[in-house]
């Protein structure tokens, strides 16, 4: 009896140590999935930016290589159409608001200046109320701001003097709800609470224009206790790919072009960096190993418009005043600076960084050049650009003046320092090598950090730039500091957002949040779960994967020679990876993606993509589908910049000019036929203009998220 | 070092071969290798082993990391962990515990055959002696595993929540 007593008690505690052990794989797989739906995310988030680069490099290079005659040319110029030729007084009329009525029905907050604290606290509320500032006032304390920052140096020295603690912030990107959260949890600025805001304030969320208006109402309140920094997505050719064009126009359907244009000037404007206590040095991105804070100090960052183009070039009047130059002096001075890179154009294996930004250019006149020689054999009645770039010897293109392309290195030296300043991400290896992943900027190692911290005198470089799970990370001893303060950015649950107080001490003292309205309505098993952010990042790969299909099918016939239709679990995550380059452990996430493997393991690609796809309309080629799948970002991004006026239409006419560019670009066959079913499709009713947002709808390229957004439940009519 | 030869033999002839195994263990650890150069943090081995479908006690764990781990870095470089790893795995050396077995051990601390367990029940269980649970994981574990509010945890639906659904193949 005493025997059974024992093993009656015994059985519990083993039984309680086979759930231990049950319980504790569970929380590891969860932990592995959490990483891969991570990983996920973020790889297509920086393949977006580089994409974004590439873009940009690529139309620039066509700018500077073609003649000015083709109509071509004069599409792409409505890209790089910088300013007209104006003084700073002209663009003050221009932005005027004194003639906008504020009609009565207007239900929000009216402005006086110079503002008042109680004014921005009750710009905060009325932001909180979901209320929109009137253009009128929007514009006007653009204005201020304008004003104000124009009279900032490049970088912004402040100290802890006394008690004060200095609170800094990270990426914002137009979360609205993570902002009040954190003047909720630490107070509103003022005199006795200032604040350092890292950069990307928009992009990305629904209410970046409200994240400016409270950001700049507060400084104007409080101009010596709110520090702005500039981050990379503070640039009107990012903000037109990743949402902030789009939602100042939404918003602001008549003035938004104007107040678009301001913020272009204000982005300019914002400071580089700040420097705390001489010790503590806060920017957006990172350094180089040539970043020199004596050259950042003295250059003239408002020709630095945006880091994807290069400077403008610089003329004052009698009066001292700056005047912006003309488009046609910008692309002689551009197609100087791209013409000295030109010279170089056999291909260079990845070298130094000086030739990193030659790369891009050599890559595309590689491609142009085929598509040249394509053009030439099939269609000699087709009046091409491309024809005529031929015609021009590579001598024109190199017989500029060698004098005066030197007076350039420092423009193009100023233009790197701060590329490197908003783009850059630290490493762990020690050195300094391209960021090739993001497109701009590079990595650094431990080693950049010291020597910059002794050469300086300063011992913490806090910067943001990246997401964090925690929302912050120190790195290199630590030495650097990340902070993020966009709470689940990536989806409900997927991160926490930090911000962080110095005082006088200068040890950083992080406070971590985590936004909740949304992740209140999430149980607390869906909180230490992961399924939900799992299956939202698998989604997204999951169309990735269909609008890639052609290369994939291509990559697959490699491995299956004998036409089985079949591929081993091996070889099928060697070819998607070869396509995808997204550096996802493929092999693992097999089962989430094919549910058509065989007993023997092996996948029946074929079968696979019939899985994963998607209807569009029946009558439109598939690769083509696939194309504007794949490339829908870059395709509404061009669509918006032809928009010059912004009215949401683009003409026939632009958007077959728009797909012969595409097709150069992506090394695709679109024929004219194509194209012109595309548009009949889209321009039903015949008059000769394309709903930019009806077509990306018809396609079903935007998301559902987005389309509950904007109040469309039902897709564009098909024929 | 026969015996391993021959499960070595005997595994290749059943099921993956080698060079799979070394596939699925080199994927998961890259997964933690956060600087790109083939090390990680010793503490996150326990992850690993887990997540590559094994089932080791604590002890276990303390053994493997013993025996990977650099020194005392608190690093582990893949070309340590990646024979030692393949081995566990060839010897199915911690095999998965069968979804019957944790309902059964459920049943047992079940005394009363109730369906159920209380919060207070499981949290004796788990948290006393042998290899305890922190108080951290048990708050975790019994929110992850109570739905409702009367605090008790309906344990044939938590199994069917959290079963090894062989997704690490």
């Amino acid at each position: 009896e005493f025997q059974n007593n024992k093993t009656e008690n015994n059985f519990p505690l083993q039984r309680a140590q086979k759930l231990i052990r049950w319980y504790r794989q569970y929380v590891a797989r969860t932990e592995m999935r959490r990483r891969y739906t991570w990983h996920i995310f973020q790889s297509i988030e920086y393949s977006g930016e580089q994409a974004q680069i590439k873009l940009y490099n690529f139309l620039g290079y066509l700018m500077d290589n073609f003649t000015p005659a083709s109509s071509e040319r004069n599409l792409i110029s409505h890209i790089f159409r910088e300013h007209e030729v104006c003084l700073d007084a002209e663009w003050e009329r221009y932005f005027c608001y004194k003639n906008i009525e504020v009609p009565e029905v207007y239900s929000g907050p009216h402005l006086t200046f110079p503002l008042t604290v109680e004014q921005a606290v009750g710009l905060l509320e009325a932001f909180r109320n979901k209320k929109q500032l009137h253009s009128r006032y929007a514009l006007q304390l653009l204005l201020e701001t304008w004003k104000l920052l124009r009279m900032l140096p490049n970088i912004n020295r402040i100290s802890t003097c006394q008690s004060k603690e200095i609170t800094i912030c990270g990426d914002l990107h137009g979360q609205l709800e993570d902002l009040l959260l954190i003047f909720y949890k630490n107070g509103v600025p003022s005199l006795e609470k200032p604040y350092v805001f890292n950069g990307d304030f928009v992009d990305r969320g629904k209410d970046s224009i409200e994240i400016l208006l409270i950001l700049f109402s507060f400084l104007l309140v409080y101009p010596c206790d709110v520090y702005l920094n500039r981050g990379n997505h503070e640039d009107h050719l990012i903000n037109l790919r990743y949402g902030f064009t789009k939602e100042v126009l939404t918003k602001y359907k008549i003035h938004g072009k104007r107040i678009l244009k301001l913020l272009q000037k204000i982005f300019s404007w914002l400071p580089l960096a700040t420097v705390i206590d001489q010790k503590v040095l806060v920017l957006h991105g990172g350094i180089s190993d040539t970043t020199d804070l004596g050259v950042l100090a003295r250059l003239d960052r408002h020709n630095y418009v945006s880091a994807m183009r290069p400077p403008k070039k610089r003329n004052s009047s009698s009066s001292g005043v700056s005047i912006d130059a003309d488009l046609e002096e910008d692309i002689w001075n551009t197609s100087k600076i791209f013409q000295r890179r030109a010279s170089v154009s056999y291909p260079k294996p990845l070298g130094p960084r000086d030739c990193f930004q030659n790369r891009s250019l050599q890559d595309f006149s590689g491609r142009i050049k085929v598509k040249m020689e394509d053009e030439l054999e099939s269609s000699r009645r087709r009046e091409s650009v491309y024809q005529l770039a031929i015609n021009r010897s590579e001598k024109d293109v190199l017989g500029v003046s060698n004098d005066s392309v030197t007076s350039y290195d420092n423009p193009k030296e100023e233009w790197r320092q701060i590329l490197d300043l908003l783009w850059s991400d630290p490493m762990s290896q020690d050195g300094c090598i391209p960021n090739e992943v993001r497109g701009g900027g590079c990595y650094w190692g431990p080693d950049i950090t010291e020597d910059f911290l002794n050469k300086h005198n300063m011992q913490l470089i806090i910067r943001s730039h990246e997401c964090k799970q925690e929302g912050y990370e120190f790195c290199h001893n630590r030495k650097v500091l990340t902070l993020f303060s966009a709470s689940n950015y990536y989806d409900v649950g997927s991160n926490r957002g930090a911000y962080v107080k110095l005082g006088p001490d200068l040890v950083p003292y992080v406070i971590q949040y985590q936004a909740s309205s949304l992740t209140r309505e999430l149980t607390a098993r869906q909180r230490y779960t992961v399924g939900r952010t799992e299956r939202s990042a698998l989604k997204v790969l999951r169309e990735q994967l269909f609008a890639h299909k052609s290369d994939l099918i291509c990559a697959f016939k490699k491995f299956d020679k004998e036409a089985t239709g079949l591929v081993s679990l091996n070889d099928w995550a060697s070819a998607v990876e070869s396509v995808m380059h997204l550096d996802l452990p493929w092999r693992m996430l097999c089962s989430q993606l094919v549910s058509c493997k065989s007993s023997d393991g092996t996948i029946d690609y074929n079968d696979w993509f019939n899985e994963l796809a998607f209807k569009g309309p029946n009558h439109i080629d598939q690769s083509l589908l696939e194309t504007l799948y794949r490339h829908r970002s870059t395709l509404e991004t061009i669509f918006r910049i032809i928009d010059t006026d912004n009215s949401g239409f683009i003409t026939v006419e632009d958007f077959r000019q728009t797909w012969k560019l595409l097709s150069v670009y992506l090394k695709m066959e679109i024929t004219d036929e194509d194209i012109s079913h595309l548009a009949v499709t889209i321009d039903s009713n015949n008059d000769g203009s394309i709903d930019i947002d009806e077509f990306m709808e018809a396609f079903r390229l935007t998301d559902k998220k987005s389309r509950l957004e904007r109040g469309r439940s039902i897709p564009m009519q098909t024929p | 070092m026969c015996l391993t030869l021959l499960i070595y033999l005997v595994g290749l002839f059943f099921s993956e071969t080698v060079s799979d195994i070394h596939k699925k263990i080199t994927t998961a650890f890259k997964l933690f290798d956060y600087d790109a150069n083939n090390t990680v943090d010793a503490r996150e081995i326990s992850t690993i082993v887990f997540s590559l479908g094994c089932f080791p006690s604590q002890a276990d764990l303390h053994q493997i990391i013993a025996e990977v781990e650099e020194g005392s870095s608190g690093y582990v470089h893949l070309d340590t962990f990646l024979p030692v790893m393949t081995k566990v795995l060839l010897e199915h050396r911690f095999p998965p515990i069968p979804v019957e077995h944790i309902l059964r051990a459920f049943e047992v601390l079940d005394k009363e055959n109730k369906g159920h367990l209380e919060e207070g029940e499981l949290t004796k269980y788990m948290t006393e002696e042998g290899e305890p649970f922190t108080n951290k994981e048990m708050e975790e574990m019994l929110a992850v595993l109570l739905n409702n509010k009367r605090g008790l945890v309906y344990y044939r639906d938590a199994v069917g929540l959290l079963g090894f659904d062989g997704v690490m193949k």
